[in-house]
């Protein structure tokens, strides 16, 4: 089975501080992880090749220092990090992103499975995945909280994935013939620690680097210019302030709460 | 302090750290409570391959060094001293095979504890036989293709829960210390039983048991080295071994050390941290020092043992005794700057202090080590 997943360098920091003036991040100073939604990716990604054979493949679009990342990934049991890099690239919005990465899942070529974060910490889209999917015209599946099988499909032909989709509420199965891209969630399974081989490997792994010449898109599609997002304004939210907690016998909280909505909320 | 360390080992430092933080730490007071044996850390141990550290290559380890092994059980003892010695008694059951293993004795055992999936301990103390270690009892003697081992072993770590055992017996009383032999028998044999496990003042994560041997078939083939050499097996063990040791206690001092700064900072008395008085500052200056100075004995130590040097048995006591001493009075500094909240087992501070103690005991006590630096600096100037 091979099986590709994406990932994604971002500042360590479940906080993101923006700069109010140029209304982007502000990294400097803070140290670069890999998203931690695609640690779980990643490990699912592990566990389907440790149980099927074959190989993964760690994808990422990002500046020269996101190879740290990959050397991390493949410390963490994956065997190739391929680094999609170029100024022509910069400033692709989630469009443009997902657009990039699904030439470059080209460019791999044959494979059987996509694995992506469910989101970004620093974006928090949840946008990428599926669009990679979308570009690639392949059947997708957010929120996966468990794969519950992969077995031969009925014809003979290709495979058949079985999965648990996370709701709000309670949770969907649904069943997608392979190749195929999953999101997956923290519920998935517990991310493995990386390994003294797998660290000393990573070390002196070859990462592949990819630009706008190896992959050779549509340039109105790429980068800034293929991006059709605008950005209008960014903003901290103001902190939400707590709420009140009514505590006594029900009949009397029920009372008070009834008296509060009716005379405070009007 | 920069130690100059080699890439790879600074990733053994990362990685064992990272357990340490991420896996240890939240759960070390679980299992000073509990006494149980860790095997959930174990096997996170295993799957990082920091066993492999002992073992040579091409028998399924991984760049073996002593100051490898140092390095990890450090940062493992920096979060809980009793787990890592889990870890390091496995090396320490480990190594006489490495040294002193025919060719099948490795095959045969050093990939599975290289791998983790099993470990390993050694035995040579007994009721009678503790600093005296050429006291020993238990017996092997040959019948044929085989030994039979009578005798008990005690204060074994990781007894019970080990699956591979190096123990020394006497095949021949009449030579005494020349009559030792060195064995490797595994859990489950015949003849082969558990006493009681102790129940220890510190290091609580590990196991420590009574191993007794009752008309034990131990085959031939597992003798290790030759008849007589148990004790050569067991003093050129230690000499590798002892640095773990030492690397234990640093790591015991340096979480100490940790806990007390970090403390200090945060508590308030007389309107300001109390690590704005002197007395205190003084305390963690001394600490800190004392914590190097003792790291630079153990990796110096490490190093000349990776580098071949060839009588190492003085400096790995002074490695092992220092660390151990400078351990136990940190750890106890580190109580008093916590004052009583240092006594109480809801802060770190304790454990750290419960845990030391031992390091100045187990593979010989200081009082030994002393021995052992002054009996060879004796030989060195009579020469
Ligand atoms: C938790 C724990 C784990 C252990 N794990 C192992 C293990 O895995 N394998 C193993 O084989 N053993 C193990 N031991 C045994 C340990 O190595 C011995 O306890 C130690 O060597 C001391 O022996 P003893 O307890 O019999 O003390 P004793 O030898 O009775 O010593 C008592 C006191 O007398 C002092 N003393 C003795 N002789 C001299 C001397 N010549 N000069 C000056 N002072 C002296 C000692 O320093 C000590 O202070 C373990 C012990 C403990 C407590």
């Amino acid at each position: 089975m091979n099986i590709i997943v994406c990932i994604k360098q971002v500042p360590e920091t479940t906080d993101v501080k923006i700069n109010p003036e140029t209304n982007t991040l502000i990294r400097e100073g803070v140290k670069s992880i890999i998203n931690p939604f695609d640690m779980y990716a990643l490990e699912e990604g592990v566990r389907l090749k440790e149980k099927f054979g074959g190989k993964v493949a760690v994808l990422t679009m990002g500046p020269p220092q996101a190879e740290a990342a990959l050397r991390e990934a493949i410390s963490l049991g994956a065997d190739e990090g391929i680094l999609v890099c170029d100024r022509a690239f910069a400033g692709s919005d989630t469009w443009a992103t997902s657009y990039t990465l699904a030439g470059a899942v080209r460019k791999i070529g044959a494979f059987d499975l996509i694995v992506c974060g469910k989101q970004a910490s620093d974006g928090d889209t949840a946008q990428v995945g599926p669009g990679i999917s979308a570009h690639l015209d392949i059947p997708q599946v957010t929120y996966v909280k468990k794969i519950e099988s992969i077995e031969p499909a009925s014809e003979g032909k290709g495979w058949l994935m079985r999965v648990e989709r996370m709701m709000e509420e309670g949770f969907e199965i649904i069943e997608t013939p392979l190749p195929a891209l999953l999101t997956v969630v923290k519920e998935i399974n517990e991310p493995r620690l990386p390994s003294l081989r797998g660290m000393m490997k990573a070390k002196t792994a070859k990462i592949a680097v990819w630009g706008q010449n190896d992959l050779k898109l549509d340039e109105n599609s790429i980068g800034l210019c293929g991006s059709p997002t605008q950005v209008i304004k960014i903003f901290t939210p103001p902190p939400r302030t707590g709420g009140r907690r009514l505590q006594g016998e029900i009949p009397e909280v029920v009372g008070t709460l009834v008296e509060l909505l009716k005379n405070d909320l009007a | 302090m920069d130690y100059l360390l080699t890439d790879e080992h600074k990733m053994v430092r990362e990685l064992a750290r990272k357990i340490a933080d991420e896996k240890i730490r939240p759960v070390a007071a679980k299992y000073d409570q509990t006494e149980e044996y860790p095997w959930e850390i174990m096997k996170v141990i295993a799957e990082a391959g920091l066993f492999g550290l002992f073992v040579p290559e091409e028998y399924g380890g991984i760049s073996p060094t002593v100051l490898g092994l140092c390095l990890a059980t450090e940062e493992l003892s920096r979060a809980c001293g009793g787990i890592a010695v889990c870890y390091a008694a496995s090396a320490l059951g480990t190594i006489p095979i490495v040294l002193f293993g025919s060719e099948e004795q490795k095959k045969k055992y050093l990939p599975d504890l290289a791998a983790g999936n099993r470990v390993a301990a050694f035995a040579v103390t007994e009721p009678e036989a503790g600093s005296d270690a050429s006291a020993i009892k238990t017996t092997a003697k040959k019948e044929g293709d085989h030994y039979l081992l009578n005798g008990v072993k005690h204060f074994i770590t990781n007894g019970g829960d080990a699956e591979t055992y190096v123990v020394i017996a006497m095949t021949d009383k009449k030579k005494g210390a020349r009559g030792a032999s060195a064995f490797i028998v595994e859990k489950g044999w015949p003849g082969f039983e558990f006493g009681k496990k102790e129940e220890k003042m510190g290091i609580r994560a590990s196991s420590t048991r009574e191993l007794v041997f009752t008309d034990c078939r131990v085959p031939a083939e597992n003798l290790l080295a030759r008849e007589g050499m148990g004790f050569i097996v067991t003093m050129k063990t230690f000499d590798q071994s002892r640095p773990g040791v030492a690397a234990q206690a640093l790591g015991i001092a340096q979480g100490a050390l940790d806990v007390a700064v970090k403390y200090a900072k945060e508590r308030h008395q007389f309107g300001k941290p109390i690590s704005a008085f002197q007395g205190l500052q003084w305390m963690l200056a001394d600490m800190a020092t004392q914590i190097e100075a003792a790291r630079a004995l153990v990796y110096a130590c490490a190093r000349e043992i990776d580098a071949g040097a060839k009588d190492v048995a003085k400096d790995s006591a002074m490695a092992k005794m220092y660390a151990s001493d400078v351990a136990m009075k940190v750890a106890t500094d580190a109580v008093q700057i916590l004052g009583g909240y240092g006594y109480m087992r809801d802060y770190p501070a304790e454990k750290y202090m419960r845990d030391a103690k031992i390091t100045q005991i187990y593979e010989g006590t200081n009082q030994i080590q002393r021995n052992i630096i002054a009996l060879q600096l004796i030989k060195e100037t009579a020469k």
